[in-house]
């Protein structure tokens, strides 16, 4: 994922801002970082190095910290957020399977963005409707029951979708 | 001047400093206890790897031995089926998921867990759990050494020393079964800010950090 020149002098001067207003104590550490989070969307390279610069420690362990939570995204989220559920009871239903499906159709893995930011993939626990598991979230929408086929349904619907707003939008010029 | 204590390990009264962590007294006594993550230079014993267990009298349980400080009379036994339960259980994981291939591995005869193995009468190969191997790329960007995570033991030894070397490259990142050691953004050390001191190679008790 390419992150270009003008997002990462953004992301320098988010967290450079939000960092001014904490002193240099570890506990902030990560109520900055999540605040990163939810001014960017996510959290940058750039803005671990800055925040490790702040409270004086390797920037590898901010990379742990981000890392080991699974709240914290190292990529842009995508236009369409696909979020796959993994509770137990989609998990025992072939969470895996619809896993495998979207990373092989959309060419990128756990926690990625397509290249065009329109599809980005992530994990998440019981979305509470097991009834219809397993379940996939799109960005708040839900879809249940879902299959292979029916993730490469989506993907089609939702290009659909897309050329006829960008053909609607022609014809309304 | 540190008070010396008397203390008896395994029946064999020692002389320490009071104070002295448990393990480094059997250690210099010539009385062996497996350990992976324990690190004379560190002040606070992370304790993760669950190997140094040993049998305190008075103590319900068994006690890590090092996280114990020496006390005058303080009496332990080095092995007890408790204690030898809770080591080769605690071994057995660990070698889980690590990648055994002693005979082309540069630690082979100087590895840690063939000493633990050895001086303990385990196998190296797990017999009750699966091994799972992690078969992530071995990192051959440096030009003096090189860095096979499937080897990791997760011990942490090559952290501290990285970071009292003053490099602080190399850190944990992830969680759970993916738990690695890396460097930042998980960039070929080759291409971090790693000056290959060396320091992490030294400390490290099996084969993941070697010497090309
Ligand atoms: S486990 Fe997926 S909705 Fe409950
Ligand atoms: S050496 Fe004591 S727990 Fe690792």
């Amino acid at each position: 994922m390419k992150i270009t020149e003008e997002e990462k002098k953004i992301a320098i001067e988010t967290t450079r801002q939000l960092l001014s207003t904490y002193n240099d104590s570890r506990g902030n550490l990560i109520p900055v970082l999540q605040q990163v989070q939810n001014k960017l969307g996510y959290v940058p390279a750039v803005a671990m190095e800055e925040a490790a610069a702040h409270f004086n420690v390797p920037a590898v362990d901010v990379y742990g910290v981000i890392t080991f939570y699974n709240q914290f995204r190292l990529t842009p989220p995508g236009k369409n957020q696909v979020k796959i559920c993994m509770g137990t009871a989609c998990h025992m239903r072939g969470a895996h399977i619809i896993q495998e499906s979207w990373e092989r159709r959309l060419n990128i893995k756990m926690g990625e963005t397509t290249e065009d930011r329109e599809y980005s993939l992530e994990r998440v626990a019981c979305v509470g409707c097991c009834t219809m598991a397993p379940v996939v979230l799109i960005n708040e929408e839900v879809h249940g029951k879902i299959t292979p086929t029916r993730v490469d349904g989506l993907i089609f619907a939702h290009q659909l979708d897309k050329q006829k707003a960008k053909e609607g939008a022609a014809q309304d010029e | 001047m540190a008070e010396t204590v008397t203390l008896t390990i395994d029946g064999r009264q020692i002389h320490a400093a009071q104070g002295e962590i448990l393990l480094w007294v059997a250690l210099d006594n010539d009385i062996y206890i497996p350990h992976l993550c324990a690190d004379r230079e560190e002040e606070h014993p992370t304790a993760s790897c669950r190997l140094c267990f040993v049998e305190v009298e008075g103590r319900p349980a068994p006690v890590p031995a090092c996280t114990l400080p020496v006390t005058e009379g303080l009496v332990v036994k080095t092995r007890s089926p408790q204690v030898d339960g809770l080591v080769a259980a605690g071994f057995e994981l660990i070698m889980s998921n690590h990648r055994l291939d002693c005979k082309n591995c540069s630690a082979n005869g100087n590895c840690e867990l063939q000493r633990i193995a050895k001086t303990r009468k385990l196998r190296l190969k797990p017999k009750n759990l699966p091994v799972l191997d992690k078969n992530l790329p071995v990192d051959d960007s440096a030009t003096t050494f090189a860095y096979d995570p499937n080897k990791c033991v997760l011990c942490g030894q090559c952290i501290r020393a990285c970071r009292r070397s003053g490099n602080g490259t190399l850190g944990f990142a992830r969680r759970g079964y993916l738990r690695v050691v890396t460097t930042f953004g998980d960039m070929p050390l080759g291409e971090s800010n790693c000056t290959e001191c060396g320091a992490c190679v030294k400390v490290c008790p099996v084969g993941a950090l070697a010497k090309k």
